[in-house]
């Protein structure tokens, strides 16, 4: 049979073969440890699905970004006849049912990076390099924490584990214990213990494994973080920045699928944002360090992975409440943030095809917001889209769309079209979840609307 | 009569002691009028009754110290040392008030007296005061961060998160638990399952005890058995407060899931006037000492009640400021 590199996680598309732990003509017992898998998020052992003999090894240690599925040795199973047998291969797309996935991510990363890298955020030339969004949190913390000794990590896995994502990855190495902390499974214990902390002066990055488990201490974020500057007559600040990743990521249901932007930015006191890209995600991360205030930090677990140039330096930030136009256009204005940018990025090419040009904004921070740029973008075009991953109802692109029709109504041709997540819990199923976000169709229908082409 | 009990404090510092007692019972009850007479809005949480608590463990602190209470603030705040007409003033929604008058009864913070509020959320001062214990010990500082509960939080989920926390990461924090007996209308035995509240924190390896909360003495010795056993050994502590309040939860409160002749008899044992028998008896001080304390201090009640009625409410742009730093 063979043995398939196999999906050690929910987002793992291609993996690293790190080690062989048998060789070839080696006899081995189901569940004996035959290799070191790299992926996305950790190293994993791979055990032998069945008693035999290793007959091939097709993939050697050390190779890198093989996808997921693909063989990568060949076991003789007892009984079994010398050569595999294909009907017993697993994973044969062949026998599965048709399934039609209206909207693929993945396929666009590569376009993605290029657009990002082509993006002159700033003037100054920093020396920069490709790295993933993972790394450049990492790095954004790494040289926080390098500057400022009151800034500390808390959060659950943080340390010893190096991240359930990996963002924090050999911070503990570099920083110990004191500065680098994994707490018990205890949202609102260590988060209300993060803000305390930040009322005596330290400047916590509290991680949340998943935003969906920031609810268990939203209160201590909302009734402590946010309101005590207010309700101390200024007298105290509260620095700290909650982080983790947000909304829907791969098929992990609807307890761990949910966007918060719409939640925190109701906020008075919280400032809100969501990096779509590696470069943005360092220097926001950077500058919300910084920021005296609370910020929530918005990540994407799909973006984690997403490649584009990022400066090095220590000064490199990227100032809160400051939106980026992606691509300029004239005859219509596109607004996304964070996941939903990739895909507005995705309907590109097929909006251009219908011979329209779209300003393409990406918000980055959603509180506070950059006006200025959407208005003036909107009355240039005088057509708007808002796409968000979260909730239409009540949500963030609702109150922007309020927004613009009450700083721009006399210049709008056309009514606001907002593309939002389906007002249902996140299904597992992979077509029902790629449903319930928003997709290409939605956007490329929206942008028809907008400028009459229906 | 109580026999003297062995401490070190001067008889001009037991002065100071009951001098801040006194002056909580008497603001306590301006405030309740002032409250009467529409001049204070809102929630407002009395003290009366507890005073022997904030001030016994005022005793153990030192002035680096930090501490962070619930709603019930205005005794603490007080203890802190911060001037009792910005409190009022705050009480009064005035622009002298200590938060400006953006804060209220609940919310009061003074960062020169170490004073981190005023949380109206029940329990959520209890990792917030962890969180100050974990600074202290970062910065290598030899402070205590003082976390005051009262014993409706006692059965708030986070609050174990927060001793679990406090015991795993030994940090320099003491809980007190004032057990007034009523968490608003409920009593602690229709509350709260198991024997003691404060074996609610043993169980995370946190060192407690339970000590007469209405005696100042009594108070004072366990928080510097407290203290010390912190310095000792960089960890938490616990001391259950048994005390009581003598009005209802709040100014709205009538208090009638208690008897008459239960309050009657806590008032019996009154923190004040058996604060001041002991300092007659035990500590021959002069009687005139005594009452000139309690003159003065009804002297500047008047002065503080004045001055948060004269303080005008905030200016109208204090509305937008100090979202945002």
């Amino acid at each position: 049979m063979n043995i398939l590199l196999p999906a050690l996680s929910p987002t793992m598309e291609q993996g690293n073969l790190v080690k062989w732990l048998v060789k070839e003509g080696q006899q081995v017992n189901s569940g004996d440890i035959l290799a070191e898998i790299e992926t996305d998020k950790a190293t994993m052992e791979l055990e032998s699905p069945d008693d035999g003999i290793i007959q091939k090894i097709i993939v050697e240690e050390g190779s890198e970004n093989i996808p997921v599925n693909s063989p990568i040795a060949i076991l003789k199973v007892d009984g079994e006849d010398e050569l595999p047998n294909s009907g017993l291969v697993v994973n044969e797309k062949s026998s599965e049912a048709e399934v039609n996935i209206p909207n693929d991510i993945q396929s666009t990363s590569v376009s993605i990076s290029s657009i990002f890298n082509n993006q002159v955020t700033d003037d100054k030339n920093w020396s920069e390099k490709e790295i993933s969004m993972r790394e450049a949190l990492n790095e954004a913390i790494a040289e926080e924490m390098d500057l400022d000794k009151d800034v500390f990590l808390l959060g659950e896995e943080v340390a010893e584990y190096d991240g359930a994502y990996k963002v924090t990855q050999g911070l503990l190495d570099k920083f110990g214990s004191k500065r680098v902390l994994d707490t018990p499974i205890s949202e609102h214990g260590f988060t209300g213990l993060a803000i305390g902390a930040a009322m005596a002066g330290l400047k916590p990055i509290c991680e949340f494994m998943t935003f969906n488990f920031s609810m268990q201490a939203i209160d201590q974020i909302i009734n402590s973080a946010a309101k005590s500057l207010y309700m101390s007559g200024g007298e105290i600040n509260v620095p700290i920045v909650f982080r983790g990743p947000n909304g829907a990521a791969a098929r992990v249901g609807a307890q761990h699928s949910q966007c918060f932007i719409s939640w925190y930015s109701h906020i008075p006191g919280l400032i809100v944002v969501a990096p779509s890209n590696a470069r943005d995600a360092k220097g926001l991360l950077k500058s919300s360090i910084r920021n005296p205030n609370p910020v929530i930090f918005l990540e994407h677990e799909l973006l984690y992975k997403e490649k584009s140039n990022v400066p090095s330096e220590n000064d490199f930030l990227i100032p809160i409440g400051k939106a980026n136009i992606i691509n300029e256009g004239s005859d219509l204005t596109i607004i996304g943030f964070s996941m939903s940018i990739h895909r507005i990025l995705l309907a590109l090419p097929e909006i251009q095809q219908l011979g329209l040009n779209p300003d393409i904004i990406d918000l980055r921070s959603i509180k506070p917001l950059d006006e200025e740029c959407i208005y003036q973008s909107v009355k240039k075009t005088n057509r708007v889209v808002i796409v968000e991953d979260g909730w239409g109802n009540t949500s963030f692109g609702s109150h922007l769309s309020y927004l613009i029709q009450s700083n721009c109504f006399d210049y709008l041709d056309s009514e606001i079209v907002k593309v939002s997540g389906k007002d249902v819990p996140m299904p597992y199923a992979e077509n029902l979840e790629a449903l319930a976000l928003p997709t290409r169709e939605e956007i490329i229908s929206a942008v028809k609307k907008v400028t009459y082409k229906n | 009569m109580a026999k003297k009990i062995s401490n070190s404090f001067t008889n001009k510092e037991l002065l100071g002691f009951y001098e801040k007692m006194f002056l909580i019972r008497k603001f306590e009850e301006k405030a309740g009028q002032l409250y009467g007479a529409g001049k204070i809005g809102g929630f407002c949480h009395l003290y009366i009754g507890q005073e022997a608590v904030v001030t016994g463990i005022l005793s153990s602190i030192q002035s680096e110290d930090t501490v962070v209470t619930s709603y019930r603030d205005h005794g603490h705040i007080l203890a802190r040392g911060v001037d009792p007409k910005f409190v009022m003033a705050e009480l009064t929604g005035r622009k002298d008030g200590i938060s400006k008058g953006k804060g209220g009864s609940m919310h009061m913070f003074s960062k020169a007296n170490r004073f981190y509020g005023g949380h109206g959320i029940v329990g959520a001062q209890v990792p917030i005061g962890v969180g100050l214990a974990f600074a202290h010990k970062y910065r290598g500082e030899k402070k205590i961060s003082r976390v005051y509960v009262g014993d409706g939080a006692m059965n708030n989920g986070q609050v174990f998160e927060a001793f679990n926390l406090a015991s795993l990461w030994n940090l320099p924090v003491l809980f007190i638990i004032e057990n007034n007996r009523y968490g608003m209308g409920t009593a602690v035995n229709r509350s709260a399952a198991g024997k003691e509240l404060y074996e609610r924190a043993t169980v995370f390896g946190i060192k407690g005890e339970k000590i007469n909360g209405m005696d100042f003495f009594e108070v004072s010795q366990a928080a510097i058995r407290a203290r010390d056993h912190i310095y000792e050994n960089s960890k938490p502590y616990v001391l259950e407060m048994d005390t009581y309040r003598y009005r209802g939860h709040s100014m709205s409160d009538p208090a009638t899931y208690r008897s008459k002749d239960e309050v009657n008899e806590m008032k019996s044992n009154d923190p004040i006037l058996s604060m001041k028998n002991k300092l007659l008896k035990d500590y021959k001080i002069n009687e005139d000492e005594l009452n000139n304390v309690e003159i003065n201090i009804k002297k500047q009640i008047k002065e503080v009640e004045k001055f948060s009625l004269e303080s005008p409410l905030p200016e109208i742009n204090e509305l937008f400021t100090e979202v945002y730093l």
